[in-house]
């Protein structure tokens, strides 16, 4: 049963998280809960990438619509956070069937080009209507931890859990659709069109539900983000946030949610940690401040030489998990370029 | 692909997350207690030798042209500081993150400060929309959060931020001060706003309002900072027949307003808000915007007779012992970045810190310091007094009118100070401005 055994990996996983986020600073419980907020939007993007094929600048601006949605549903009818997380990844899902929608007529640099478009203009709604979206300030969303946990339980281990938790179920449950008929057929769509079509596949309403899946995920990282760091504001939607998202599921390792993990942890840590050497090497904060960029870039670079299957592909290669001429599904990077027919459907084996 | 594959991705998720985190370090905060006597360990970020604050910067990104020159000029202040005596001893170390002007990144570095490297107190962050993400924070985790580096009237608040403290002159007297020098000295004429459609627009156009009959007022034009296209804006303008325009905006669109106006061969009188007048940043903006459009401007001569304020001493006034003393700092320890409004600003505001944490006590609390402020400031090198008191967190609450002249701005008649409330008058300050001690050190 892969329901199960996923379930089991999530719930070690849990164990593990519970146990780093007693262990480890406060400051640290924010990276867990930072790390998180990355891992659900990156895994969204990686997916519809690497499974299906079609690429998306826009998710940063899917999050956006996920967070807005957390902070208006919080402050107008004070919905509580369980209701909040599905409903914004709802609101984002209906945002995407629009987008899909159109998305799924353009393919390669169209696509692309289309989906950074919402990237860039729909923060400025914000600004544009700052009596619905409070403008450049943004919202503000006040959620606490519940009272049965003290009133001494530090407020972002809180913010850890509840984080992690939903970032384990949405690993769970994108683990599951990637094995099932849905994620085969996006795969046959992906690996060539027309025979997926011949074989009776409804070629557009896959990619579709490809965008709908990810920018579900993007709407509740948003909600997640606009949870943990108590705030929505335009600011923190730019292009640079779709294209970092972007960033991550290439240096994890495209179509791979391990990898997503990878990725994120990049994004969150990386920065952090050559931040703190460069400071303690004796370097002026002005110029200490633009090492993470440097070094992320550094970073792109050498894993795409190196691994260019990006980090999980790496590893699988390393250990030798499968045969270096075939990374196998999750750590295909090539779903961008068309590649000769594999015998992947026979490999898949069954649900 | 077999059945016990399946499961990998998840198991190296959590294997991964262990190794992360093991590899980023562990740490916790430093206890600490305090006694009399010798210098202690007083508080969090204080030891016997050390003072450990923090803030978060514009570094990078859009906002960091002019800004990014404002932590390292404090800093420069609080070198001199630690190379002749320090404050009771201690050295002060200034750590400043970017926050790339991103609000959700401003949270993260607020965190990484208080949680992870334990500031005594966070200083002078920089903007509203990124303050305002973390003020909460700060006030919930009793750190004090002095000096915040936006105008806006929300940091005067001690029942709902008890630790925070405004220290620029806010947007609302600017407005006003500006306001009451246009109802004096262009009475009858029409007069057209632009600003900045979020709170530092509306606040200034808040104080504008308080003291502009109302009838003069013919346009309102409002941009945001991510639409360069003001041409409609100015257009509007220049329909309405505004003899005088009021502008609240950052000097990129002041430069944008300007050029645009030339274009249509529109010139009314202008006047900016100190934030989007300083002289050499507005200059090259200019010399730059007309380049990239393929023309050729001179930056001083376009910027001449533009009205502003100032709240602190003008660059120019080399004779004001305040810039004498700042102008040798610069050149000690900041030499590299040019002596302008942002790196005067980086000092003032140094200066500021030094002198509550002199007032603050030998061994202070996080407590002391509030409890310091809310008993006052000495005016230092500002040209007007600070509001601070238990009830009241704004910062500077005067200014003085001036008009740039090649390429500086140069003042006009006397400093008026004022409060936030609109029918709170205008009024000529009587009190002396404070001479920069000898010694540099307040």
């Amino acid at each position: 049963m892969t329901l199960a055994r996923h379930a089991g990996a999530a719930i070690i996983a849990a164990v593990v998280i519970w146990v780093l986020t007693v262990q480890l600073s406060s400051f640290r419980d924010y990276q867990i809960a930072d790390i998180a907020v990355y891992l659900v939007a990156i895994a969204g993007l990686t997916v519809l990438i690497g499974l299906s094929g079609q690429i998306s600048l826009g998710n940063g601006a899917f999050m956006a619509i996920g967070a807005y949605a957390t902070a208006l549903l919080q402050m107008h009818l004070n919905w509580p956070l369980w209701a909040l997380f599905p409903a914004s990844a709802a609101i984002a899902a209906v945002a995407g069937v629009a987008v899909g929608a159109a998305a799924a007529r353009l393919h390669g640099p169209y696509l692309a080009g289309a989906t950074l478009l919402l990237a860039v203009a729909l923060p400025s709604f914000a600004t544009q209507y700052p009596g619905v979206f409070g403008g450049d300030q943004g919202l503000s969303v006040t959620v606490t931890a519940p009272a049965a946990l003290g009133v001494d339980f530090p407020p972002t281990r809180w913010l850890a859990w509840v984080n992690a938790a939903a970032a384990l179920i949405v690993l769970v449950l994108l683990a599951n659709l990637a094995r099932s008929r849905i994620g085969r057929s996006w795969r046959a769509v992906r690996d060539d069109e027309a025979a997926a079509a011949l074989a009776g596949l409804n070629v557009a309403r896959l990619r579709v539900l490809a965008f709908v899946v990810s920018a579900a995920c993007a709407g509740l990282a948003g909600s997640m983000l606009a949870v943990y760091s108590s705030q929505v504001s335009p600011g923190s939607f730019t292009v640079t946030l779709s294209i970092a998202l972007l960033t991550g599921a290439v240096i994890g390792g495209l179509g791979s949610l391990a990898g997503a993990l990878w990725g994120s942890l990049v994004i969150v840590v990386v920065p952090t940690y050559v931040m703190d050497v460069a400071t303690s090497h004796g370097l002026s904060s002005t110029v200490a401040a633009n090492i993470p960029v440097a070094a992320y870039g550094v970073v792109l670079i050498a894993v795409m030489l190196l691994f260019p299957a990006g980090i999980q592909g790496g590893l699988r290669r390393f250990f030798g998990l499968t045969p270096p001429t075939d990374a196998g599904p999750f750590a295909r990077l090539n779903s961008l370029r068309r590649r000769p027919p594999a015998s992947e459907h026979q490999e898949e084996g069954t649900t | 692909m077999n059945k016990s594959q399946r499961v990998r991705p998840l198991a190296i998720a959590a294997a991964a997350v262990t190794a992360a985190m093991i590899a980023a370090g562990c740490s916790s905060g430093s206890s600490s207690s305090s006694s009399s006597g010798a210098a202690t360990a007083s508080a969090p970020g204080i030891t016997a030798t050390q003072i450990l604050i923090g803030s978060h910067q514009p570094l990078t990104g859009p906002a960091a042209p002019g800004y990014s020159e404002i932590a390292p000029a404090a800093n420069a202040y609080f070198s001199y500081v630690n190379a002749h005596g320090g404050i009771y001893g201690r050295k002060i170390k200034y750590t400043y993150l970017d926050d790339a002007y991103d609000p959700s990144k401003t949270v993260s570095d607020v965190h990484q400060l208080i949680l992870q490297d334990s500031v005594y107190a966070i200083f002078n962050g920089l903007g509203t929309p990124t303050h305002l993400a973390a003020v909460s924070f700060i006030n919930s985790s009793k750190v004090p959060d002095v000096f915040v580096a936006s105008g806006c009237d929300c940091w005067n608040d001690p029942s709902k931020y008890p630790e925070t403290f405004g220290w620029q002159l806010d947007y609302i007297r600017e407005g006003k001060i500006l306001g009451a020098y246009i109802k004096q000295h262009f009475a009858g004429k029409k007069i057209g706003y632009f600003y900045q459609n979020d709170e530092f627009g509306q606040d200034g156009v808040k104080g504008l309002d308080d003291e502009i009959p109302s009838s003069q007022v013919v346009s309102r034009q409002t941009y945001v900072p991510t639409n360069v296209n003001v041409g409609p804006a100015v257009a509007a303008l220049k329909a309405s027949g505004a003899q005088v325009v009021v502008s609240f905006s950052i000097p990129a669109f002041t430069a944008l307003l300007k050029l645009t106006s030339l274009k249509l061969g529109f010139n009314p009188a202008l006047v900016v808000s100190d934030v989007g007048s300083d002289p050499i940043t507005l200059g090259g903006l200019l010399e730059a915007f007309a380049k990239q459009g393929g023309a050729t401007v001179n930056g001083n001569q376009l910027t001449q007779g533009i009205i502003s304020d100032g709240y602190l001493p003008t660059l120019g006034d080399t004779g004001n012992s305040w810039i004498a003393l700042f102008k040798k700092v610069h050149d000690t320890y900041d030499a590299k970045a040019p002596f302008d409004g942002n790196v005067l600003y980086g000092e003032a505001v140094g200066y500021a810190f030094v002198q509550a944490m002199m007032k603050a006590g030998k061994n202070p609390t996080r407590q002391d310091l509030v409890k310091a402020l809310n008993s006052g400031l000495p005016q230092g090198p500002a040209v007007a007094p600070y509001a601070y008191s238990s009830t009241d967190h704004a910062g500077i609450t005067g200014a003085y009118i001036g008009v740039i002249k090649n390429g500086a701005l140069v003042q006009q008649g006397p400093v008026y100070t004022t409060d936030t409330s609109p029918t709170g008058a205008v009024t000529t300050y009587t009190g002396a401005e404070q001479a920069a001690p000898a010694s540099g050190m307040p």
